[in-house]
């Protein structure tokens, strides 16, 4: 077992660390994006969903604003995303290149489309759960945390658990403008060096990761729904 | 204790302007069990609506407990919703908190300690019998046990006043009328104002002390129950009338079977009505005894509507004609109405031809 491993796993063995370095990097850009993507997006999708026609804040100005910025930033694919934010992460980061300058174009690529997903996952909840409340005399804030928050809980994991495996996912693109990871690994090493094992070992460790982040979701889903 | 005061809505939609309330002005007093009955469409959710400012009607105005409540700020709006209770259709619970939770929620803030809320929540589960249900989930629950999940939140902060929007529409008649008993006790016991809005007479005709009938966001009758029921004006509130007495239906059901409805030229098929006293002097049998007119009773109806008995009656009445018209008249001067009903399917009412 351990002499066809070494076989067929010649590369993968030899840098070992690098490949653990790389699941750190990606463990880490997921993580730091997914709080703050999660933060913007949750509060984002709150608007939305308040300041639509028939919302309890309803706004037709912010309303339109935010959902047309959405959708622009939702249309523009990752990979140009990076490159056109450059300028922005630089600013913010002082570089463009490495893991941290990554979460800046992370986050600029997660954010509307989380924000979209919580929309949606608190759409599903009941109008007439927020109508009883408003007319048990809450406030507007009240019913977004007492109401929209708890009642969406369930839906929000679950949009939240897909956005994180879409984000992995752009983690692994985001590995081409030099962030590390385990999708830089694939590439710089595997594909450019043609070491094919260390592009296995790294796609097996990011269905590992999608794997379990699946498996906490739909668990704490679970948990949530009643 | 309620008044709204020439309440209109509009909706703007899209170009369209439709106007779901014209012009109602209704007083509820204290302790009134008040419905509001319409078919779907009438605008009488709408017009519940404005009772809590949950709709803001357009022009007019809502007084609740002596206060204008179009006219006070947000805060103070949110204040005096949580002594007006109400309850929907589809009850509305949120999922994700137990019986407790739901019943708790508008407690917040309500200045009770742990403890008391708790203690509360006790007794109000009690109220609605659902002590056993505390922990439960809303899903866990029939339809009937939810609308009392939602009665007991309704209640939590005391309210003088309970709106129940269509809140038996989706439960079946046995469950509906424990429902209604449970509203008439509350009624009784914490001498809770209700305003009903539903589309089945049964309902009103079972509860409320007053009535009102709603067509295109107008009211377009509306009194108390007893003589709302003996005495409508409005071929709406016939109609809705007949729904709750059947006698359309029981009508129809003669006129298809020729077997019950062999008239002679002396025979005349008459729907009787009388209200309170007149039920216990036997009628019928002087009509035999004094005028020699034999009564046939093809249906009969009786509807105990506020404590008073209100009867109807299909019946063939036989007899020479002169006899007939004079039995008639002996019915109307004991408060009994009569109503001859043609074979062609129309209905004379033969009131005015008094015979002396």
């Amino acid at each position: 077992m351990i002499n066809w491993f070494e076989t067929y796993f010649e590369n993968a063995l030899r840098i070992q660390p690098e490949i653990l370095n790389s699941i750190w990097e990606t463990l880490y850009m997921v993580g730091t994006t997914a709080i703050l993507s999660g933060v913007l997006g949750i509060i984002l999708g709150i608007i939305l969903v308040v300041t639509e026609t028939q919302g309890i804040l309803e706004n037709r100005r912010v309303y339109d604003f935010l959902e047309r910025s959405v959708n622009a930033f939702r249309s523009v694919p990752f990979i140009i995303m990076l490159a056109l934010i450059a300028p922005i992460t630089r600013l913010l980061v002082g570089t463009s290149i490495g893991t941290t300058a990554a979460i800046v174009p992370l986050v600029v690529g997660t954010v509307p489309f989380y924000s979209r997903q919580v929309q949606n996952a608190l759409l599903e909840v009941d109008k007439g759960i927020v109508e009883a409340a408003e007319a048990m005399g809450s406030s507007p804030l009240e019913i977004i945390i007492r109401v929209y928050l708890k009642e969406g809980l369930p839906s929000i994991i679950r949009v939240s658990s897909v956005t994180i495996i879409n984000l992995i996912g752009l983690t692994a693109m985001a590995g081409a403008i030099g962030a590390g990871g385990l999708g830089n690994l694939a590439i710089a090493r595997g594909y450019n060096r043609f070491q094919t094992d260390v592009t296995i070992v790294a796609t097996v460790a990011i269905l590992i990761i999608v794997m379990i982040s699946q498996v906490i979701g739909n668990y704490l889903v679970r948990k949530t729904s009643h | 204790m309620i008044e709204l005061k020439n309440v209109d809505v509009t909706f703007q939609d899209g170009k369209k302007t439709v106007k779901a309330v014209r012009d109602v002005s209704i007083t509820v007093e204290k302790g009134d069990i008040y419905g509001i009955v319409g078919y779907s469409g009438a605008g009488k959710s709408t017009l519940v609506r404005t009772i809590n400012l949950l709709q803001r009607p357009t022009s007019g105005s809502v007084i609740v407990d002596k206060q204008e409540l179009s006219a006070l700020p947000p805060k103070a709006l949110r204040t005096a919703r949580k002594k007006i209770g109400m309850i929907f259709q589809h009850f509305n619970l949120m999922r994700a908190r137990t019986v407790a939770g739901n019943v708790a929620y508008p407690l917040r803030k309500s200045g009770l300690s742990k403890k008391e809320v708790n203690a509360k929540i006790d007794e109000l589960l009690e109220l609605v019998g659902l002590a056993d249900k505390k922990h439960t989930y809303p899903s866990q629950l029939s339809g009937g046990q939810k609308q009392r999940v939602a009665i007991a939140r309704a209640l939590a902060n005391d309210p003088e006043v309970l709106l129940c929007d269509e809140a038996t529409s989706a439960l079946d008649p046995k469950t509906t009328s424990s429902i209604l008993e449970l509203l008439k006790r509350l009624n009784k016991q914490l001498s809770l104002t209700i305003v009903i809005i539903t589309h089945e007479m049964q309902v009103v005709k079972e509860i409320c002390n007053k009535v009102a009938v709603m067509d295109d966001g107008k009211v377009v009758e509306k009194g108390d129950l007893v003589s709302l029921f003996t005495a409508p004006k409005e071929a709406l509130t016939h109609e809705f009338i007949d729904t709750a007495t059947h006698i359309h239906q029981a009508l129809e059901k003669i006129r298809k079977h020729p077997t019950l409805l062999d008239l002679s030229a002396d025979d005349v098929l008459a729907n009787i009505t009388y209200v309170g006293e007149s039920t216990s002097t036997p009628l019928i049998a002087s009509l035999y005894a004094q005028f020699g007119v034999t009564t046939n009773i093809l249906y009969g109806n009786v509807e105990i509507l506020q404590q008073t008995p209100v009867g109807n009656l299909i019946v063939v009445l036989s007899g020479e004609r002169r006899q007939r018209e004079k039995a008639v008249a002996y019915l109307e001067s004991n408060n009994v109405k009569v109503n001859t009903i043609d074979s062609d399917q129309t209905v004379v009412s033969i009131k005015n031809r008094k015979v002396s």
